[in-house]
């Protein structure tokens, strides 16, 4: 646990110490809430809705962005063959790999308290659909981390890893969008509908934290940590 | 102790290591010798358990390397650089080396107290608050050895510590690595012979995944259990007498012709040298240069490694 611990510190000085966490955090800031601001007048409702929607597709790009260099970094400079060769289990180093960027996808949304701040003194939202809707954001988020850092982990190029993360989050978005659920038979457009992470954020964003709904961000998360805890120690380096 | 037996690495046809085995007994420094793309990265690379050997086995104090229960105890025991020293470059020495402590498992109490040590070991000391992005090869080098040494390992492995470094640096870090190896078992690789031949007690040469020779580098100069030296004789030019005239000189054991150049391999209890520039002013071959050289580990290594 405590050898956790000094990669997460490790990763997030990293995050830190370089402009990129900063102009992450910025542009998530500042394009997420521009976007809620303009049509938060207009809706005149008293909601986070809009916010929450605007996440599914902005993370889309913002979270690559920082799972990129997580393990890519580390096979361009061959740090890779230090950090594998310490006394330390290559699932441990995964998670630790993935609670880093849990810890800066949390300090991200925490730093959009202004907006329920700003929403609470405007009207009298629902408090419990904001929790939720933070809740279903730190698990939609935390799913992308997963598919960001397998891939992250089978290429050295972060450029590829980034625009290749960014693809599969889409697909996996898109299978439960109604326009393509339509054209599919019923059985296979309720496989499509039960993967998609926009089917299982929708719902929490009603206000209803289902098991069946943490159980299937849960499986997912692991599954693709597996993936990345199997191709660090697949042993085939070069 | 170290026990390879066997091993065989194959990436895709090609074999980077092809039956290799040895023993090392506690205390060796070992230098690991071969041309480029012989197998010594691999080699290193299976004994630190980074990469898996298709088969064979790797033995430390009779644990087996491979073991997934084994393994982190295993890896515990060894410090390790990988080739070019790669480090985390944003971070300073001094949080880069307490950063490698703590994944070794070095207490938080103690690990100032083993920082100190390293850095004094290693020179370190005036730039030890330094970024790593901003060190030069020598120092990046020093840091690459600080980081294998900090948790006081009983095996260190060096994946080619001196490359890329001016003579001077070289020279420093070939004294540290003696320092080092008066107390521990350290394996390193290179093909820089000289350097091998002064650190080493033992060398090991590998050639396209095979060990081609393994002692001392004494022992491997002198292979035939006799001392042997190299003649360098250059004349303006080459006669057909010539050759046969001295085939027949004793101690003669092979004899080079390359344009105007005469390479003589003899032992070196006969001293021919006299005899040979004889035959060529007899000849009237013009004699320009004669040298003796005694055989030494490049020579060995070069017709060990040729192709």
């Amino acid at each position: 646990m405590n050898k956790i611990l000094t990669i997460t510190k490790k990763e997030l000085n990293s995050y830190f110490n370089s402009p990129l966490g900063y102009i992450v955090v910025s542009v998530f800031l500042i394009i997420s809430g521009w976007l809620f601001i303009q049509t938060f007048f207009v809706i005149g409702q008293a909601s986070l809705r809009s916010f929450f929607n605007l996440l599914p597709v902005l993370f889309m790009f913002i979270i690559p962005a920082i799972t990129m260099s997580s393990w890519s970094e580390e096979k361009r400079s061959g740090t890779i063959e230090v950090l594998m060769t310490f006394p330390i289990s290559a699932i441990k180093v995964v998670i630790a790999k993935f609670f880093s960027n849990f810890v800066f996808l949390l300090i991200m949304l925490a730093l959009t308290i202004a907006i329920p701040i700003m929403v609470t003194n405007l009207g009298a939202p629902d408090s419990g659909i904001i929790w939720a809707g933070y809740i279903g954001a730190l698990l939609l988020g935390s799913v992308y981390i997963a598919i960001g850092l397998w891939i992250s982990s089978v290429t050295k190029n972060q450029i590829i890893s980034f625009l290749v993360t960014a693809a599969i989050i889409f697909i996996f978005y898109m299978v439960g969008n109604s326009l393509i659920l339509d054209t599919m038979p019923n059985s296979v457009a309720a496989v499509g509908k039960f993967l998609s992470f926009s089917t299982h954020f929708n719902s929490i964003l009603r206000g209803v934290i289902s098991l069946s709904d943490i159980f299937y961000y849960i499986s997912v998360i692991i599954f693709f940590l597996f993936l990345n805890a199997r191709a660090i120690s697949l042993k085939n380096w070069k | 102790m170290i026990k390879v037996d066997n091993l065989v690495k194959k990436y895709g046809e090609i074999a980077a290591l092809d039956g290799v085995s040895f023993k090392l007994n506690d205390g060796e420094v070992v230098g690991v010798l071969g041309p480029n793309g012989a197998g010594k990265t691999t080699l290193l690379r299976i004994l630190v358990a980074f990469l898996e050997p298709d088969s064979g086995k790797v033995e430390i104090d009779g644990l087996n390397i491979n073991q997934p229960l084994l393994q982190q105890k295993i890896k515990g025991k060894i410090g390790y650089l990988p080739e070019s020293a790669p480090l985390y470059e944003d971070m300073t020495v001094t949080e880069y080396l307490i950063f490698v402590g703590k994944m070794q498992g070095i207490k938080s109490d103690d690990i100032y107290e083993k920082l100190a040590e390293v850095i004094e070991k290693c020179g370190l000391k005036e730039k030890k608050n330094a970024e790593i992005s901003t060190l030069s090869k020598g120092y990046r080098q020093r840091t690459g050895i600080a980081q294998a040494l900090i948790h006081n390992p009983e095996i260190i492995i060096l994946d080619e510590p001196t490359t890329g470094l001016d003579p001077n640096q070289r020279i420093e870090i070939r004294d540290l690595i003696m320092e080092i190896g008066k107390s521990k078992t350290v394996i390193l690789s290179s093909h820089v012979l000289s350097e091998v031949q002064s650190t080493c007690s033992r060398v090991i040469i590998i050639n396209k995944g095979k060990i081609a020779a393994d002692g001392t580098p004494e022992e491997l100069e002198n292979k035939d259990g006799k001392n042997k030296s190299t003649i360098y004789v250059e004349v303006e030019k080459i006669g057909n007498s010539l050759l046969p005239r001295l085939e027949t000189l004793e101690g003669v054991n092979d004899i080079k012709i390359i344009e105007n150049r005469i390479i003589i391999i003899s032992d070196t209890e006969n001293d021919i040298r006299k005899d040979i520039a004889r035959i060529i002013i007899e000849e009237e071959h013009g004699l320009l240069e004669l040298v003796r050289k005694q055989i030494n580990l490049e020579d060995v290594f070069i017709d060990l490694t040729k192709e």
